[in-house]
């Protein structure tokens, strides 16, 4: 077993460990803890993978923004320190099974589907070439899905904002 | 690729999705559930990236369905966390049963 395939196996150990206990730990803070961790393995899995821009983006966006965003609204509402009801019993049973159902049988069509790898090729994606394509107004560029999520973007700004927005007593 | 199939890199996606379905289902608050459905998302991502890497090694789209992804997650998260804030401030609570006017 070759240096590659331990790191693999050890990233996926990370991942799966901590986005389990991200699921289940019974204090929410230490839940986006969990959180935090599991997603810097799916980075390490992206570096692991050679997809450096997409692992950067990945740790920048995810680590850097969403789960802080999380654990300020942790603060905001939650007593940080108090632990979370207990999940009833029967229903965390019947999840913990569809769950379990769900993913023995999507692991089951996954083992026996052939997948052929075409060989040769090596897969390079430089951000040069990212952002060629990105830009690119040809047939396989990404332009307009690109200019279709900043509208995205900019509508979730603004409707961030009259979401928060305090109404004023005289108003209301 | 080097040496590890790809069946190994969908086992870990497979198992992270329904890891994240289970703690939807279980958790009732609404912070917890936002997590999971992080979760759900990031491994869809690894999917993308990886039948991108072994299958069609010569194009890019997977990593760009990645990034656009990861895009449209950060504008979920925050509207989601807006909402839930603002939901805070008028039921002094989070969780998803006592927010229950519409539910009928």
């Amino acid at each position: 077993m070759s240096a590659s395939q331990i790191i693999f196996y050890l990233i996926s150990a990370l991942i799966l460990s901590s986005g389990l206990l991200a699921v289940t730990a019974r204090k929410i803070f230490r839940s986006a803890i969990w959180l935090l961790f599991s997603l810097l393995g799916i980075a390490a899995l992206y570096f692991w993978m050679e997809v450096e821009f997409v692992a950067a983006v990945q740790i920048i966006v995810y680590v850097g923004g969403i789960v802080v965003l999380i654990i300020f609204s942790i603060f905001l509402t939650q007593q940080s320190g108090s632990e979370l009801p207990k999940a009833i019993r029967s229903r965390a049973l019947f999840s913990g099974l569809a769950a379990a159902f769900g993913f023995a049988w999507t692991f089951m069509l996954i083992d026996q589907h052939p997948f052929n790898n075409p060989a040769g090729t090596a897969f390079s994606p430089g951000v040069a070439a990212i952002g060629n394509q990105m830009l690119s107004i040809s047939d396989h560029g990404y332009v307009l899905p690109f200019e279709v999520i900043s509208v995205l973007l900019l509508a979730a700004m603004i409707g961030c904002i009259v979401i928060a927005m305090k109404v004023k007593p005289q108003e209301a | 690729m080097t040496g590890i199939p790809l069946s190994h890199i969908l086992f870990v996606s497979t198992a992270l999705f329904f890891i994240g379905v289970y703690g939807f289902f279980t958790r009732r608050n609404m912070i917890t559930m936002l997590m999971s459905v992080e979760l759900i998302l990031n491994s869809v991502n690894i999917n993308f990236v990886a039948f991108n890497k072994y299958l069609y090694p010569e194009k890019l789209d997977g990593v760009f369905f990645t990034l656009f992804v990861i895009t449209i997650a950060a504008a979920e998260a925050a509207v989601a966390i807006a909402i839930i804030i603002n939901l805070y401030r008028s039921h002094q609570s989070i969780d998803v049963e006592d927010a229950n006017e519409m539910k009928f």
